[in-house]
């Protein structure tokens, strides 16, 4: 029962929130509607007993992430002046647009409705933490993609300096 | 009525059309990022479901960590080359930029 409530909670929030992102002209709405989008992920991973994951997403998304883009709009929008809000796309674009997003909405949900899923008939074994387990797969099975994702950190943030440098 | 895996598969679908309508329709570069975080999240939630259901198999959240890994670095430079054209252009607006070089 609680986690029907919570489930419908922070769906309506993710798709609440991901509609004013979506949609909104205000630029600072839309990156505030976000945090509400990526909170509700969040909490979907927590009752999806991915507990290493939701404050991952916490950590990373809102307190990384989000932060980038804040940056982002506060530097290249101009502030004081009224020229907050994006450019208007046009009518028809916007029509066309809006067409191929509710044709493919309705084929995915269509999809998701009649494919019979392969999932374990028997309930989930009660773990208390999924960070031993990830620990042990991260530094035994999956060593060459995590040495490899550091390289491509490093490579990220040289490049990132590099190129955002004034001349 | 329980949550299943449809739930999940269902809402994934949704966040993912809303991040597709915010690529396709936004001018702003910073606008279009959010569109494509919004995929990426989705893509997540399908991930940490299907390990879900299947007895809570790791490899889906591995696969969840490096995409995780992945938003970010892309954001970063992504965020960089946005700077860089605003210095150039004094605008972001993806369909005015047409020139690799001035």
């Amino acid at each position: 029962m609680f986690v029907e409530i919570a489930f419908w909670f922070f769906a309506i929030l993710i798709v609440g929130s991901a509609l004013v992102v979506v949609l909104s002209r205000n630029m600072i709405y839309a990156v505030f509607a976000l945090l509400f989008t990526f909170f509700g992920v969040a909490g979907i991973y927590v009752i999806l007993n991915a507990d290493f994951l939701a404050v991952t997403q916490i950590m990373i998304y809102i307190g990384g992430i989000l932060v980038l883009l804040i940056f982002g709009i506060m530097l290249t929008s101009n502030i004081t002046g009224v020229d907050i809000r994006s450019g208007q796309t046009g009518k028809i674009q916007m029509f066309l647009a809006g067409l191929l997003t509710i044709l493919s909405m309705v084929s995915l949900i269509y999809i998701a409705v009649t494919t019979k899923w392969k999932v374990s008939s028997t309930s989930p074994t009660e773990v208390n933490t999924t960070i031993d387990a990830i620990g042990k797969e991260l530094l035994t099975n999956y060593l060459l993609a995590f040495e490899s994702a550091s390289v491509l950190l490093l490579i990220a943030i040289i490049g990132a300096a590099l190129i955002a440098r004034r001349k | 009525m329980g949550i299943g895996i449809t739930h999940y598969v269902i809402l994934s679908a949704i966040l993912f059309c809303f991040g597709l309508f915010a690529i396709i329709t936004r001018k702003n570069a910073v606008l279009v990022l959010m569109g494509v975080e919004l995929v990426l999240n989705s893509a997540n939630i399908n991930f940490l479901a299907f390990a879900r259901f299947n007895q809570i198999n790791i490899e889906g959240h591995i696969a969840a960590i490096f995409v995780i890994m992945l938003a970010a670095i892309e954001v970063a430079v992504a965020l960089a080359i946005v700077l860089n054209i605003y210095q150039n252009y004094k605008h972001i607006n993806v369909d005015e930029i047409d020139s690799l070089k001035d």
